[in-house]
């Protein structure tokens, strides 16, 4: 298999704040003007205090010929920074990447519509400015205005365009490119229902004509369905590679983590005494993954992790959750102090957990409030810090539950006849 | 999108290497075309007028030169009538006044297609002085109109003429790049564009013949060729010479001027590829 991009060590660093050479003429000569000899020493300082942000960090990879490769990530991340300099539009600061093959980016649609030209100069004029040759493009022309579906506004100017009739025609000059290498940005993102499918349809018809496609999309089951391989992006960093089903479900768990990490940061519900305090409150699942999508009478777990202020150890404290529904009633409390036998002392640096074996909780959203108490007195309480979605699942083990609305808690029970 | 599907590219920082990868924008001639086409349709589109616009410019001034510098300058010093001695001097002029305001802000006009698609971004000013080049086309058969008008017969240095136009060509892009490129830094570029240009023409012989000025120079010790060191000079002087014959003085100014126009259209395009590669992150 022949290799179509190779990447290596790529690099790209960005200058923000307000510290710049002057942007215009005048600020410049005026700075000249007022220290004809300090303003280099002056620049220069503050050209060195410059601050920096590393869009893309030491990112190396491969791709071979006619793979579909998927990158995902928050965002941010570095996505569409890395398919901008692998399309040549910014020089990458530092590092290499060898590309085998002519490279079309569809990092967006409609690049270069001017309003007051027809659809079908707007055909042309898009098709020229992605790279098409006239020929190419007349080739073609018949089939695009029909995929867009706007045959008899093809000589309207585009002004006059609906934004779904825009964007279809848009995508369609986009679909019909016929390079080697295919870069796309995310921009399946806009546009109704049926004109997403049928882009999806498109894009897979793509990918099966065995050319080498780097997709950028937040639409994880896309990436999963279209994509033979993914990449995931943190930081401008590559943290993780693999198949597209496994890196999705990674991506997606390390999300509800950190959902639920600066959760904690940023609820201003907080309230207590502040002598101990939640450093971290996580969610999860039955096969150890955080997680915030529970099935009902699916093993729920919550981890807490204190932050004792200094002290290696702290007595007499218990910590509980409360479940409550949208609307703020609660539905059930957990306490570590309601259980026989369970130690109040926690030492600096323990993750305490508490276990629901079968979460008796009707499908819906609910919040989660934690609160621990250092001899009954509140020491941290914070209110609803964490959502949690519960989806249908098999409470009672007979793969039914109660349709009826109202109840919120599923109660372990049984049936029988008095003899 | 390169044409040849082995070719291999190599994206990596060119902070050493300045080449003006010229072959890369051939490449994309075709792109050029269609820049301009666009900027044809959609200036023409938007007029009443549209393309008599091209041809009413110069057309104009050239009413008020005459009605205020008519007396000046006639006869013996000029050789023609100064309606059509103004107008032949204002139709390159034009060309090269728009060429520049326009390619001076293509690049910052472009700014959305610049961060989302590639292409060679020396297209961009080549395609704005281009389309100053249709709306030449356009108003010069009033030139010939006029030497019918006034029955001067065109002279057979009218061969040269390309020559001349290929050297306005040469300058409008030597400053339409500059200041294309400088105007994604510093903004205000856009501004000084027009000002720049309206203080040009007083250097340039439009309105006068330039042997005024090489008199006077030489009047004062100054030699007649340092006035050749304005590449508009020779140009519209040359233009000139090609369409009604002997006009004093061509010689000596013609070579500074191609020179000057030659090494400020380099250092133009040198200095819009070596910035080019911020372009992206900074319009």
């Amino acid at each position: 298999m022949s290799l179509a991009i190779r990447a290596d060590g790529l690099c790209k660093r960005y200058f923000i704040g307000q510290d710049r050479p002057a942007d215009t003429l005048a600020e410049l000569v005026s700075s000249w003007m007022r220290a004809p000899l300090g303003w280099f020493g002056g620049q220069r300082r503050r050209w060195r205090q410059r601050r920096a942000v590393h869009a893309l960090q030491d990112f190396s990879f491969e791709v071979n010929a006619g793979e579909v490769l998927g990158i995902i990530g928050a965002n941010g991340a570095g996505k569409s920074t890395l398919l901008k300099i692998l399309a040549r539009i910014t020089e990458p600061t530092a590092g290499r990447a060898e590309i085998h093959g002519r490279v079309g980016s569809l990092l967006e649609v409609g690049t270069g519509f001017h309003p007051e030209l027809t659809g079908r100069e707007n055909v042309f004029l898009n098709g020229s400015i992605l790279g098409m040759g006239r020929q190419e493009i007349l080739r073609n022309f018949d089939e695009i205005v029909a995929f867009a579906e706007v045959e008899p506004f093809i000589d309207t100017p585009v002004k006059f365009y609906s934004s779904g009739m825009h964007v279809r025609l848009a995508f369609a000059v986009a679909a019909h490119l016929e390079p080697e290498i295919l870069l796309v940005d995310e921009v399946l993102a806009v546009g109704d229902a049926s004109f997403q499918r049928k882009c999806m349809g498109k894009l897979g018809e793509v990918a099966g004509e065995q050319r080498t496609v780097l997709f950028v999309s937040h639409n994880m089951p896309a990436v999963v369905n279209l994509c033979d391989r993914a990449l995931c992006i943190h930081g401008g960093r590559l943290v993780d590679e693999g198949a597209p089903a496994d890196v999705v479900a990674r991506y997606l768990s390390s999300v509800s983590r950190r959902h639920a990490e600066s959760s904690i940061a940023a609820t201003d519900l907080r309230s207590g005494t502040g002598e101990v305090r939640f450093s971290s409150i996580e969610t999860v699942d039955g096969s150890g993954a955080g997680a915030s999508t529970f099935a009902s009478g699916s093993r729920f777990e919550v981890r807490f992790t204190l932050d004792l202020c200094t002290a290696p150890h702290v007595v007499g404290l218990d910590v509980g959750f409360t479940i409550r529904d949208p609307d703020g009633r609660a539905l059930f409390i957990c306490r570590s102090d309601l259980q026989q036998g369970y130690s109040n002392t926690v030492r600096a640096g323990e993750v305490l957990r508490c276990v629901v074996d079968a979460l008796p909780l009707y499908p819906g959203a609910y919040f989660l409030t934690v609160c621990v108490r250092r001899n009954e007195e509140v020491a941290d309480l914070l209110e609803r810090v964490l959502e949690i979605e519960v989806v249908p699942g098999d409470f009672y083990g007979s793969g039914r539950l109660s349709t009826s609305t109202g109840a919120q808690l599923l109660v372990a029970h049984t049936w029988s006849r008095l003899p | 999108m390169m044409r040849d599907p082995c070719a291999v590219t190599v994206v990596e920082p060119t902070s050493g290497r300045r080449a003006l990868r010229l072959d890369d924008v051939w490449r994309h001639r075709e792109l050029i075309y269609f820049f301009v086409w666009r900027d044809m349709k959609v200036r023409y589109k938007q007029t009443l007028l549209g393309a008599t616009w091209a041809v009413l410019q110069p057309l104009l001034m050239m009413v008020v030169f005459t009605v205020f510098f008519g007396r000046v300058w006639s006869g013996e010093a000029i050789q023609v009538p100064y309606p059509l001695f103004a107008y032949a001097g204002l139709l390159p002029w034009t060309f090269f006044a728009l060429g520049l305001t326009q390619s001076s802000q293509s690049v910052v006009g472009s700014a959305a297609m610049l961060r989302k698609v590639y292409f060679p971004r020396l297209v961009i000013p080549i395609a704005a002085v281009l389309s100053g080049a249709v709306d030449f086309l356009v108003a010069f058969p009033l030139v010939l109109g006029l030497m019918v008008y006034h029955r001067v017969p065109p002279s057979p240095n009218l061969v040269f003429a390309p020559l001349f136009l290929l050297l306005a060509l040469a300058v409008t892009l030597a400053a339409g790049t500059w200041l294309a490129a400088l105007n994604v830094q510093y903004r205000d570029v856009r501004y000084v564009a027009p000002f720049f240009v309206q203080a040009w023409i007083f250097v340039t012989p439009v309105i006068y013949p330039s042997a005024t000025v090489v008199e006077r120079l030489e009047h004062h010790g100054i030699p007649g060729w340092v006035y050749g060191l304005n590449p508009m000079a020779a140009v519209v002087e040359g233009f000139r010479w090609s369409l009604f014959g002997a006009q004093a003085p061509l010689l000596p100014i013609l070579l500074p001027s191609v020179l000057v126009g030659g090494a400020l259209l380099v250092s133009g395009c040198l200095y819009f590829r070596t910035t080019e590669r911020r372009f992206a992150d900074v319009v």
